[in-house]
């Protein structure tokens, strides 16, 4: 990476003045130049600049996957900037975000809308001609349409039929077969980003975890390295690997059950139960340790609030290695049967370049060929030890998602017992000071979903200047749309299950 | 077939042996706070401080009282205080007839109030439920889907999520309604034909929960649909099922039984300090 930004690490903290801010046509050419040679945009966003009413200050994180180093650089843009959407299609929900919360256009956007429907951060103008005092009105912009004899446009949601969270789905069709899918969401905006700002406060935590309620302790755990790494501490050892633990087991939680969803979603009843009833094991197991299926209250800045004795860790281990066993049966069955590999052989398909281009991350990533992972490119303690194994599948299909998911899965599930059957001795946590004004941080956890990315950066007086947050969803979404392309409608709910991404995760 | 047979044997039967039997919760669940404001210390208000969600009421006074409606059930305010002035129970049961009554001041269980005779003759044995999120972290929205799966299955009592409005006897609601899903909301409500019944499940629709206060969200359910009275609060972040199926078998009057049916150590809170608590 050119030397135009600074190279940090995983939870390095670093002067917020260090990073170099460079003019906007440089920015965008190193910015440029740096992702078509394969680095990944970890995290680009705005913040109210010092310098001037209107200016906004405008970073960029770049993930060097193969170095394992992170290059952050910014610039200050005014009311536009070029849009690089076109070249580098990983940036083209970025730009719409920074033009939706701080009013920079981005000029040639190739598909310039809102995003969540939100309201500007910061007192800057919101584009579209939006006035600031209308209620919002999400999805309620043209979408992309096809015309033609027979063509017709399918629309779906907000609500679904399921319990599920809302967003809106547009597909332009010729019968059963799919052109185009649009997705427009931001219905479940909550004003997250702005919630944290001035932080930490006693409910950051609280907030943190509900950034996705499916992925609290990935969430939990980026926020928490990203605070300890701003109070110049790091977490004892003994709550390193039980909170890397828990984080192993929900995504056992969720790959189980969404095993299970699939097989659902084909209509293959056994292992829709069977996976829906061995997804509690893991659940249960996350409240054995901290009391919540879902681990709220676990993972803190500074550690863990719960502990394990060495004989509750190894009934626990003992208990899970059973669970592991049911699984393998139940998805063994899944993978075994003709009638599933006919729904899934080759359905919803995205090629490596494409899901390249996109800048997917996650087992949706990884089922398409990439070799993304941050317990692998970007770890930190104890997975610098895990030997976290990269994919080996290239199809990129419900069925390559499918297996990506049931192979890690497996690999956590030996982890889990590795590290609970021997927890380091010592405290499961200290105090944190306060955090060191001025300073910033990139925090990056691989949730179960993929690359969850929290930056975070103090001001003068050592609060939150500016909270960012990158769910993998936002990453993914645009996934989900291009494999969709020349799919049958009816093949949607497999698809979208296949990627299951969140869409609180998405708007915050 | 004969692996499937097996997988099926090895599994064996699932569903949980509630209401009929106990159902079993981990050690360290925590469920309806015990509340005991005669042990507060004078001037102390370490529970409100160490709240997230301002849950906590009237702290170093006889009017000591936790709103689980806003309560994320984190167990901070019991471990801030020295006294055990705050008790978490293992008593799954937590739902409410009125908003007022998940402010806990005591130690009395929760008791739902059946619905009346008519809508029990028509829901008693069949009640059909949409859900809707607005705005709900998939949190409360997976324990509902948890709901229906071969464990707890909601089914077997002749409750079930359907997939239209205008299938069902009422709306579930999740989230802290935020004002992107209020408009679909309303549609989806009046969607459902009368009489229905209007449920909030989860500390964000009760109260708006780690959301309360978001400029862009309505701090819960209570007064979004104009008139409208919920027949159901069901607290917690989020709710666990064995709290989702009590509170909806109560309304409808299907549960009487007194006793919380927990397997193993009951109800009583884990012995003081609670263990593993650092």
């Amino acid at each position: 990476m050119p030397s135009r930004m600074i190279l940090v690490a995983n939870g390095q903290p670093f002067d917020a003045a260090a990073v170099p801010r460079l003019p906007a046509g440089e920015f965008q050419q190193v910015l440029a130049d740096a992702v078509t040679a394969g680095a990944r945009v970890a995290a680009y966003f705005g913040q109210p600049d010092g310098d001037g009413p209107g200016a906004v200050r405008v970073t960029a994180v770049l993930a060097n996957d193969a170095e394992g180093r992170l290059g952050v650089l910014s610039t200050v843009a005014g009311e536009s900037l070029p849009s690089l959407a076109e070249e580098c299609p990983a940036l083209q929900l970025f730009e719409r975000e920074l033009a939706e919360q701080f009013g920079v256009v981005p000029l040639g956007h190739p598909w310039f809308k809102p995003v969540r429907f939100e309201h500007p951060l910061g007192g800057a103008h919101p584009p579209w001609n939006r006035s600031p005092s209308r209620p919002t009105l999400p999805g309620d912009t043209p979408f992309f349409a096809v015309s033609g004899e027979e063509v017709h446009e399918v629309a779906v949601g907000p609500v679904h039929a399921g319990i599920i969270e809302p967003g809106h789905f547009r597909f332009q069709c010729h019968g059963e077969h799919v052109f185009h899918l649009e997705i427009s969401l931001g219905y479940q905006h909550r004003a997250m980003e702005r919630l944290l700002q001035g932080g930490p406060t006693r409910r950051t935590t609280t907030l943190v975890e509900s950034i996705a309620g499916d992925t609290v302790v990935g969430h939990a755990l980026a926020s928490a390295r990203a605070l300890e790494g701003l109070a110049g501490r790091e977490a004892p050892r003994r709550a390193a690997v039980l909170r890397a633990a828990a984080l192993e087991l929900e995504r056992l939680a969720n790959h189980v059950g969404d095993l299970g969803a699939l097989a659902g979603d084909v209509g293959y009843l056994p292992t829709a139960s069977f996976c829906g009833a061995l997804r509690a094991d893991y659940l249960n197991a996350l409240a054995e340790l901290c009391g919540n299926r879902f681990g709220r209250g676990l993972v803190v800045p500074g550690g863990v609030r719960f502990d394990l004795t060495a004989a509750a860790a190894a009934r626990l281990a003992d208990r899970l290695a059973e669970a592991w066993t049911r699984v393998e049966e139940a998805a063994g069955l899944f993978f075994d049967s003709p009638s599933v590999g006919n729904r899934t052989d080759g359905t919803g398909q995205l090629d490596e370049a494409s899901a390249a281009r996109l800048g997917l991350v996650g087992p949706a990533a990884r089922a398409s060929g990439l070799k993304v992972d941050q317990r692998r490119t970007h770890p930190f303690a104890p997975y610098t030890t895990a030997h976290v194994p990269l994919p080996t599948v290239t199809s990129g299909d419900v069925h390559a998602r499918a297996w990506v998911r049931l192979e890690e899965a497996r690999h956590s599930a030996g982890l889990v017992d590795r590290w609970l059957r021997d927890l380091p001795p010592g405290e499961p946590r200290l105090d944190l000071p306060a955090l060191s004004p001025r300073r910033l941080v990139v925090s990056l956890v691989e949730g179960w979903r993929g690359e969850l990315c929290h930056v975070v950066a103090t001001g003068d007086d050592g609060r939150f200047l500016r909270y960012k947050v990158v769910d993998a969803s936002f990453h993914n979404w645009a996934g989900l749309a291009l494999a969709m392309r020349g799919e049958q409608i009816s093949d949607f709910p497999l698809c979208n299950k296949s990627f299951n991404l969140s869409y609180c995760g998405h708007d915050l | 077939m004969k692996g499937l047979l097996r997988t099926r044997f090895h599994l064996g039967h699932q569903t949980i042996a509630w209401p009929d039997g106990p159902a079993r919760f981990p050690e360290r669940f925590r469920g309806r706070p015990a509340i005991h404001p005669e042990r507060c210390a004078e001037g102390c208000h370490d529970c409100e401080a160490a709240c997230p969600t301002e849950a906590i009421r009237g702290a170093a006074s006889k009017a000591l009282a936790l709103d689980t409606g806003a309560c994320t059930f984190c167990g901070l305010c019991e471990e801030a205080c020295a006294a055990r002035a705050i008790v978490f129970t293992r008593d799954p049961r937590l739902a409410s007839r009125t908003r007022e009554a998940l402010v806990v001041g005591g130690d009395e269980p929760q008791r739902v109030a059946a619905l009346d005779a008519r809508m029990r003759r028509l829901f008693g044995r069949s009640l059909k439920l949409r859900q809707v999120s607005a705005g709900g972290c998939n949190g409360c929205e997976a324990e509902l889907n948890a709901t229906g799966n071969v464990q707890f299955d909601l089914s077997r009592f002749g409750i079930q999520f359907v997939a239209s409005p205008r299938h069902a006897d009422g709306l579930v609601v999740t989230g802290p309604v935020t004002e992107n899903m209020r408009a679909a909301l309303l549609a989806t409500w009046e969607a459902v034909p009368a009489p229905k019944l209007l449920i909030a499940v989860g500390a964000c629709a009760c109260s708006g929960g780690p959301l309360a206060g978001s400029p862009v969200c309505a701090d819960g359910l209570a007064g979004v649909l104009p008139g409208v009275v919920v027949d159901l609060w069901i607290p917690g972040c989020p709710p666990h099922p064995v709290t989702v199926l009590d509170g909806l078998l109560r309304l409808l009057g299907r549960l009487e039984h007194d006793e919380p049916r927990l397997e193993g150590a009951g109800v009583a809170a884990p012995a003081d300090p609670p263990p593993g608590v650092t």
